[in-house]
């Protein structure tokens, strides 16, 4: 026997090895008729461009945040005396620690990045529409869900900035009528924000919330399998298959494909990632506040409280709602509640997206200049909003008397706050009559 | 062959029933579901009771005694009740004759906002004793803790006549703890239940109706 031939012997038999392994677990667990329906005989639109790196990218996030979050908690400590210096402990001491807290923290801001861009991505290509709309509510779930992981964890290094931020949201609650009160000292568990909340924002930001956000992830991909995906023109694949295959015209399979193409995005995003990590993990006071390496004093506050950046457009929001004056003859008192509600409707107004768009196509070339204005405001509005939230509101000064001495920054937060909720509530009317153009029968690449 | 018969005979029978509603089993259904959902909603009870103040948490919300006697008048010190700053300010006759003066620039002067003070404490001095002025210092904007300024005119300008500035989104208020008009903040500061032991001993957090 030759060389050649001992060697061919021996693959085969490795690959009667394998092919019997598999045979074993496929009469067991369907194992490959699920590698096959959700990676190589699942076939997704073959125009993807850069929008769609994001929603894997997301999974990517996702993954390093358990992953790195599991190793944080084996040195930190969710108690109102040991947390701060447990942090600065994990910092300084802990082998690596430090690098494992900014990939951390830095993960954090980067999730919300790859969202809000994943988010924009589904906005400009209609993939919230018919029949897409559960995919959209799922994913506006895991948004709702990833808020809450942010603001329970920023709570955990116990700084002036985790204090001060949890004292202002959780009294949020209390402007609520008649229940508020009761309902902010129950989610605190005691009359201020203390060690029962550390304790208790510990539990939910590390086996609740994550819990709750692997299903909703789990579902979001489910549904998205059973539909199929959007593509940049809008245009539904399954419409027009091999008639022999019954496989989509314009669908490839997604492995080998797109994992190959993301494994591209992976690599990219790592590049930016690891800088963020390694040359500026606090980037500038927007990732890591300055006030949050101070601890946590009840007696004190800071002299300027912000959000981190992602929550900055909703915090605008809240504070350019002016507050309820009351009404004294109906025994009504002056309240916070409008701001509390305006924010809340501008994070959960997402949701409404698949029944406001009432467009004849789904994606954004395919509409015509009025939409574009639209978005292009809405957009804009975003940014101003999210930058205002970064800063007091006096940043730019008041106006003269001749507008009551109004601060110019709530002003021109109050005129974007519109344009803001203006886009969600107008859509239904220019959607409508935006001059659209035709659709084309097979995607265009 | 028969058995087949028979057989074939009885599964449509079972077909016929099947497509009949069993109103018994219904209804048993539905009582068996619903004392399913109330056993759930019993058992939810311990667990959501479990996140209110614990005992622990309730006594170290206890009153605070405090001597008065030592704060100098036109100044105020900080005591802690609950985890939150109480002040107490001593305020001078000038103080207290200027406070009525402001009324006009007021959200709430005549503290008609019941759950802000207690009742013996809805007066033009917001206090019980005229000068000695008893409030938590958190702002009922976002719970920041505004800073005082005591003195009139100085950085707050030539109109400011003495009160707290909450340096978070600049809610202003008086030496009664009353806020002005045009502040985020929507109501006047909390006064704390309290009441004097002695003629200088003040007991914060508990009043004449005994209720913490």
């Amino acid at each position: 026997m030759t060389n050649k031939t001992v060697l061919e012997k021996n693959k085969s038999v490795l690959a009667n090895v394998f092919n019997c392994g598999l045979a074993w677990v496929d009469e067991r667990f369907p194992l490959t008729s699920n590698i096959k329906a959700h990676l190589t005989e699942y076939y997704a639109p073959k125009n993807f461009n850069f929008w769609y790196f994001f929603g894997s990218l997301s999974l990517l996030v996702l993954v390093l945040q358990i992953v790195t979050g599991i190793f944080l908690t084996m040195h930190y400590k969710p108690d109102a005396n040991l947390a701060f210096a447990s942090v600065e402990y994990i910092m300084r001491d802990v082998p690596w620690g430090w690098l494992i807290r900014y990939m951390h923290s830095t993960g954090a801001s980067m999730f919300f990045v790859v969202v809000y861009l994943h988010m924009f991505r589904g906005i400009i290509y209609g993939s919230y529409r018919n029949p897409r709309e559960l995919i959209w509510l799922f994913g506006v779930a895991i948004f709702l869900c990833l808020m809450g992981e942010a603001f329970f964890g920023y709570l955990l290094p116990w700084g002036q900035m985790s204090y001060w931020g949890a004292q202002v949201i959780v009294n949020l609650f209390s402007a609520i009528p008649f229940i508020g009160p009761d309902v902010s000292e129950w989610l605190r568990g005691d009359y201020l924000v203390s060690d029962a909340t550390l304790n208790r924002f510990f539990a939910f930001h590390v086996i609740a919330l994550p819990f709750v956000l692997a299903g909703l992830v789990a579902a979001h991909i489910i549904a998205l399998h059973e539909v199929g995906s959007n593509n940049p023109d809008g245009i539904e694949i399954k419409k027009l298959k091999d008639k022999k295959t019954g496989i989509p015209l314009d669908g490839i399979p997604f492995h080998p494909y797109y994992s190959v193409k993301d494994i591209v995005g992976t690599v990219v995003f790592l590049m930016v990632f690891s800088t963020v990590v390694f040359f500026a993990p606090e980037m500038g006071g927007y990732f890591l506040e300055a006030n949050n390496f101070v601890p946590a004093n009840p007696l004190v506050t800071p002299a300027h409280i912000a959000p981190v950046w992602y929550f900055t457009p909703y915090y605008s929001i809240l504070r350019a709602v002016p507050p309820f004056p009351g009404i004294s003859m109906l025994g009504i008192p002056p309240s916070l509640f409008p701001g509390v509600v305006a924010m809340g409707l501008s994070v959960m107004v997402f949701a409404l997206l698949p029944w406001l768009d009432k467009s004849p196509v789904k994606s954004i070339r395919y509409r015509g200049t009025l939409y574009k204005k639209w978005l292009a405001a809405f957009v804009v509005s975003f940014v101003v909003l999210g930058y205002l939230g970064t800063e007091p509101s006096n940043v730019w000064g008041q106006f003269g008397a001749w507008l009551g001495n109004a601060e110019r920054a709530t002003v021109v937060a109050r005129i974007f706050m519109i344009i803001y909720f203006a886009f969600f509530a107008l859509m239904p009317w220019y959607t409508k009559k935006d001059k659209t153009l035709t659709v084309p029968e097979r995607v265009t690449g | 062959m028969s058995d087949n018969h028979s057989d074939g005979h009885q599964a449509s029978s079972q077909l016929d029933q099947a497509s009949q509603v069993d109103l018994e089993k219904r209804n048993f259904l539905i009582a068996s579901s619903s004392v399913g959902v109330l056993g759930c909603a019993a058992a939810a009870v311990p667990f959501v009771l479990s996140m209110t103040p614990s005992e622990r948490a309730k006594a170290a919300g206890a009153p605070v005694e405090v001597d008065v006697s030592k704060i100098a008048a036109g100044s105020m010190i900080t005591v802690e009740w609950r985890g939150k700053p109480v002040w107490i300010i001593n305020r001078t006759n000038e103080m207290t004759d200027e406070l009525p003066k402001h009324n006009d620039q007021l959200i709430d002067p005549d503290c008609e906002v019941t759950s802000q003070q207690p009742g013996y404490c809805k007066n033009k001095d917001r206090s019980i004793k005229s000068n000695l002025a008893v409030v938590v210092g958190i702002c009922t904007h976002l719970g920041c803790s505004p800073s005082a300024k005591l003195q009139p005119k100085g950085d707050m300008g030539d109109n400011w006549s003495g009160g707290f500035f909450c340096p978070c989104h600049g809610s202003k208020f008086d030496l009664a703890g009353r806020v002005f008009k045009g502040s985020p903040a929507p109501v006047n500061l909390v006064v704390p239940p309290h009441k004097y032991l002695t003629e200088n001993t003040l007991l914060i957090g508990v009043d004449t109706e005994d209720k913490a």
